[in-house]
């Protein structure tokens, strides 16, 4: 498998590279979907001239990226664009074999459960996936990532987010220690993935036997143990900024800028119009319900799924790339690589046409409605906020469907897939 | 949501859309047409109303008095034009000096990518002269425009005459709050576009301009004036700016207001305004005026020189002086009367013009049919994409037999996403050798073919979009083995998609272009598989493609005009819109022409591969 793996990489390496070089390049980087005034790579520049100036970078309200990643840049600021294709292309090894790994494992688990006993009803035989099928799933998925026009964009934009990617998905197939540090990376990058924490214990747990019971020690010792490392390496790294700057300002202007969201410019997310046009007594409330909103899902979520690590992991990306502050379309790239994983959801999936009918058009009349807006000034803020919110409820839509998929095969694993009613006719399953 | 999760009422409304397709479609089409040509029976639109407040009433007294005056000077412009032999700067400025204006001139040239035998131009050379009136009672933050063609030939003398008087007439007030800069363009759209440049510090097109010495606040609005008789029978007042843009209705509304104020006939499209809306001859009459208009937006060229201002977010029209065989004359004085008024009002304006509509037809000045009202027919036409995709949708979803095993199923899928891929990027190729092969190769066709650089462009343009045709066949060698069943069905839902987005983002920027390609496409696009009859199928399909539109267009356009042509001019004319289109591209940026080589005639390929697929 490591040939196609390689021409995927040269293909999109090659991709991106002619894209740098084309004219292309600077329009991209213009695009409020494509970066976000986090991730933008002028406000880098900026800060990198402020930090050669002796001026702390994040003076003046510029510049919002965490001192790790402008330090990196200090020195790699000449190879910035081999840096960004290089994150994509760790991003996407990473992708590969963290699917391949998990794979490997859902087969196991399937051999266990056929050599206990018939664990499965007769008839769900055809629910049940061969090596086989899933043999070019990590290829699937890894060109997902790669060859996503979203990614691409991101990736020539030279938006930080390639970056804030990377940690993230490295996360899922290395060992307890490495785990903790990488998602603490991701956390300090941009504190959402905070919430990965959830399925990240338990994944862990169920590759180490651990049974989710809250009545074991060996539950609690272990959680003790994990939120020891994950809290102490971002400790390390909250204090390790500090020495490198030699000031705390970073703080407000990083983690206080992506929970208060001072900046409304537009971007591809729910929150720049709501707060443009709300009453500013009712911003802190509202805010904090926003924000709320991005963690909730973590409850519920992680209770249904405990089983289910990885599948919690997808939903987990796609509620905070939905949700987030300042979300770019590279953040939904993320998520949108995972989905070959689940195409055996694909027979339970019910709306799938239309929602990829609406995310299509949606990313299409992004660009039309800004031009209307800003440059013919014949349409308004409405007509391009109207879009932002069909593509995130078109959004929300496909994972609500996935994770209705993904319930209703687990329901027919157990009950067999024609479902009889008392009596006999054939029954179906309906969400209310 | 119950539509979305129930799965029993969900799959009789999909049996009910799949069974019902084509009637439901058809009923569609039709559905829009009515719509769309009801839009103009005068019952179903609005009137026009003054949105903006400082522009409320048109309470201001006109008193410029000077219309006799501005006609000598007209006649000595005249005289001195013809001395010169272009344009007399040295004149205009000592006479825009004399009138106590700061005056400044802007060189600028170009090279056209091929001469334009329309207007015999190839290299242009020109000069802009513009004096600025410093507004008095207010800091020099805004500004307004007026400006007149400096025009071959003795046309347009009396628009700058008259701009000169009114140059000299509002230097005598003292209520201006926004800077008036007087422009005298030469070379009509290509010195605008120099001046709209050199002022904004752009350079979109690659026009060797100077830059400009002396500059104003923001532009609010401007007025191009076209006159070229000393006295008019009435005004006609042109919107259509570059890539369909209209300026914001308020302007449209305050031309009309005043001219109601002052008893000056106005006009829109040349056509005067009836009455007896509920007659036959009354509804055809305001049906035609906004064809008329549709026909001018989708074209995406400016049709006065205020075109060009809409792209910086300036208010602009042009307003026409025509005479024809009417009894009752309107003169100069009177002209200047209603431009005072108009310019007295809009020196009003607190904020830019942005409270009425930016996107309308009219069917005549005093009612006007917006957005809300024209796009349910666009959407009708549209519907009938989506649901001809969601019947390939159902019927790809719902193989014929399921009795293959895996390994078969891989295979095929990815035959499917090859034979889908090499139409798409052979028709887009196709496509960027339209939009790039006609300019670049005009040189070689000239050396080897007895034609000029002109007829080589469009030649070479007809000649690519023929050659296009002979796809189907080099495509399917490309792909070894057959075409399948579920192929062409995947390449049609892509292709219908395809077009469902492109008219859909088409017609959000200029509705009439939207409107039309869909009229034409949308049948091509539901009706088209590899088992209707071929010959009569194909005889089809290239009468409905973007290339014939036009034709029928140019004689249609004629037509409403009042201006039928015979076939073979009819056909000249065909080649010299070509021309003009690319032209226009090349020179301002119109879109069009881009839009319908990379975008528009690939997507109709697909489909004609489609028809031919084996």
């Amino acid at each position: 498998m490591a040939a196609p793996l390689t021409l995927l990489l040269v293909v999109a390496v090659t991709i991106r590279a002619a894209l740098y070089r084309s004219s292309l390049a600077e329009v991209i980087a213009e695009r409020v979907e494509v970066v976000s005034p986090i991730t933008a790579w002028k406000r880098v520049i900026e800060g990198l001239a402020l930090l050669d100036l002796g001026v702390s970078p994040y003076s003046g309200d510029v510049f919002h990226e965490t001192p790790l990643v402008i330090y990196l840049f200090h020195f790699l600021v000449d190879y910035a664009e081999i840096t960004f294709m290089l994150a994509d292309v760790i991003s996407a090894i990473a992708l590969y074999l963290a699917v391949k790994e998990y794979n490997k494992q859902v087969v196991r688990k399937k051999q266990k459960f056929a050599l206990e006993a018939d664990r499965y009803p007769q008839d769900c035989l055809e629910l049940i996936r061969s090596p086989k099928e899933m043999l070019y799933i990590p290829l699937k998925v890894a060109m997902f990532y790669l060859l996503n026009p979203f990614t691409i964009l991101s990736c020539v934009a030279k938006s930080t987010c390639g970056l804030n990617n990377a940690p993230q998905i490295i996360t899922p197939h290395c060992f307890k220690i490495s785990f903790a540090v990488f998602l603490c990376l991701a956390t300090y990058q941009s504190i959402y993935p905070l919430t990965l924490c959830a399925p990240a214990m338990l994944y862990l747990m169920q590759r180490q036997y651990i049974p989710v019971n809250y009545r074991r020690a060996s539950f609690w010792w272990f959680v003790v143990q994990y939120l020891f490392m994950y809290l102490g390496s971002l400790f390390v790294l909250i204090c390790l900024s500090f020495f490198l700057l030699g000031s705390w300002d970073y703080l407000p202007s990083v983690y206080g800028f992506i929970l208060s969201v001072p900046d409304l410019t537009p971007n591809i997310g729910l929150f720049w119009y709501f707060f443009a046009e709300m009453f500013e007594h009712f911003r802190l409330f509202f805010l904090c319900v926003f924000q709320i909103n991005v963690f909730f899902y973590t409850v519920p979520l992680s209770i249904k799924l405990k089983d289910h690590p990885v599948f919690l992991m997808f939903m987990q990306l796609a509620v905070i790339s939905i949700f987030k502050s300042y979300p770019t379309v590279g953040d939904i790239a993320l998520y949108m690589a995972l989905l070959p994983v689940w195409s055996h959801l694909h027979r339970f999936l019910r709306n799938i046409f239309l929602v990829s009918c609406v995310l299509l058009a949606c990313s299409v009349l992004f660009p039309v409605l800004w031009h209307l807006w800003i440059y013919a000034g014949s349409a308004n803020s409405n007509f391009y906020y109207a879009i932002t919110l069909l593509f995130n409820v078109a959004q929300i839509l496909l994972v609500s469907d996935y994770f209705y998929a993904f319930l209703r095969r687990e329901h027919h694993l157990i009950h067999g897939l024609y479902l009889k009613k008392k009596d006999g006719s054939e029954a179906t399953l309906v969400l209310k | 949501m119950g539509l979305l999760s129930d799965p029993n009422r969900r799959r009789a409304l999909i049996s009910l859309l799949t069974r019902l397709n084509a009637p439901i479609c058809v009923l569609c089409y039709f559905a829009a047409v009515c719509w769309f040509m009801g839009l103009s029976f005068e019952p179903f639109t609005l009137r026009t109303y003054m949105s903006e407040n400082a522009m409320g009433s048109t309470m201001v007294e006109e008193r410029f008095p000077a219309g006799e005056r501005a006609l000598a000077t007209a006649k000595e412009f005249g005289a001195h034009k013809k001395k010169v032999g272009g344009m007399p700067v040295d004149w205009l400025v000592k006479t825009m000096q004399a009138r106590g204006l700061e005056v400044f001139t802007q060189r600028f040239s170009r090279t056209l990518p091929f001469p334009d035998e329309n207007n015999e131009r190839y290299i242009v050379e020109g000069t802009n002269v513009y004096g600025i009136l410093r507004a008095p009672r207010a800091p020099r933050t805004e500004a307004l425009v007026l400006s007149a063609p400096c025009s071959p030939g003795d046309d347009n003398n009396q628009a700058v005459g008259l701009l000169l008087g009114l140059a000299h007439y509002f230097r005598n007030q003292v209520f201006w709050a926004k800077d008036i800069i007087f422009l005298v363009n030469e070379h009509d759209l290509i010195g605008m576009q120099a001046w709209l440049e050199g002022y904004h510090h752009t350079n979109t097109t690659g026009m060797d301009w100077s830059p400009l010495q002396g500059r104003g606040g923001s532009i609010q609005a401007a007025l191009s004036l076209e006159l070229s008789s000393d006295v008019v029978t009435s005004l006609d007042i042109v919107l259509e700016g570059l890539n369909g843009q209209l300026p914001n209705l308020d302007l449209a509304n305050l031309f009309y207001a005043f001219c109601q104020k002052i008893g000056v006939l106005c006009t829109i499209q040349g056509r005067i305004q009836r009455n007896d809306w509920d007659s036959v001859s009354g509804y055809s009459h305001a049906v035609q005026t906004m064809m008329l208009m549709v026909m001018k937006q989708a074209s995406g060229r400016s049709w006065g020189d205020h075109g060009l201002f809409l792209r910086y977010h300036i208010e602009a029209a042009t307003i026409k002086g025509i005479n024809s065989f009417r009894q009752y004359k309107t003169d100069a004085t009177t002209v200047g009367r209603l431009l005072e008024g108009m310019y007295r009002k809009l020196n009003n304006l607190l904020e830019r013009l942005h409270q009425s509509y930016f996107f309308y037809l009219m069917p005549s000045l005093s009612h006007f049919v917006s957005i809300g009202y024209y796009m349910p027919a666009f959407g009708l036409l549209a519907v009938i994409l989506l649901l001809r995709a969601l019947d390939l949708w159902v019927q790809l979803a719902t193989p014929p037999s399921r009795n293959e095993d895996g390994v078969a199923d891989i295979e095929q899928s990815s035959t499917g996403v090859l034979s889908v891929l090499t139409p798409l990027v052979i028709s887009h190729l196709t496509g960027a050798a339209l939009y790039m092969l006609p300019v670049r190769f005009q040189e070689m066709a000239v050396e080897h073919f007895q034609v000029s650089e002109t007829e080589a462009v469009v030649l070479t343009a007809i000649a690519v979009y023929t050659g296009g045709l002979a796809l189907p066949h080099n495509t399917h060698r490309l792909i070894s083995g057959e075409g399948t069943e579920q192929g062409w069905r995947v390449l049609k839902l892509v292709a219908v998609l395809y077009l469902a987005v492109l008219l859909g983002c088409t017609a959000l920027i200029n509705f009439s272009l939207g409107f039309i390609l869909a009229l034409t496409l949308v049948p091509v696009a539901s009706f088209v598989t590899p088992h209707v009859p071929k010959l009569l199928s194909a005889v089809v399909l290239v009468i409905l493609s973007p290339a014939f539109t036009l034709l029928f267009s140019v004689f249609i356009f004629q037509e409403l005009q009042e201006m039928p042509v015979s076939f073979q001019d009819g056909w000249m004319l065909y080649l010299s819109v070509i021309s003009q289109g690319i032209l226009d591209h090349y020179l301002y940026g119109s879109l069009v022409y881009p839009l319908i080589a990379l975008m528009v005639y690939p997507c109709w390929l697909l489909f004609w591969n489609i028809l031919f697929w084996k």
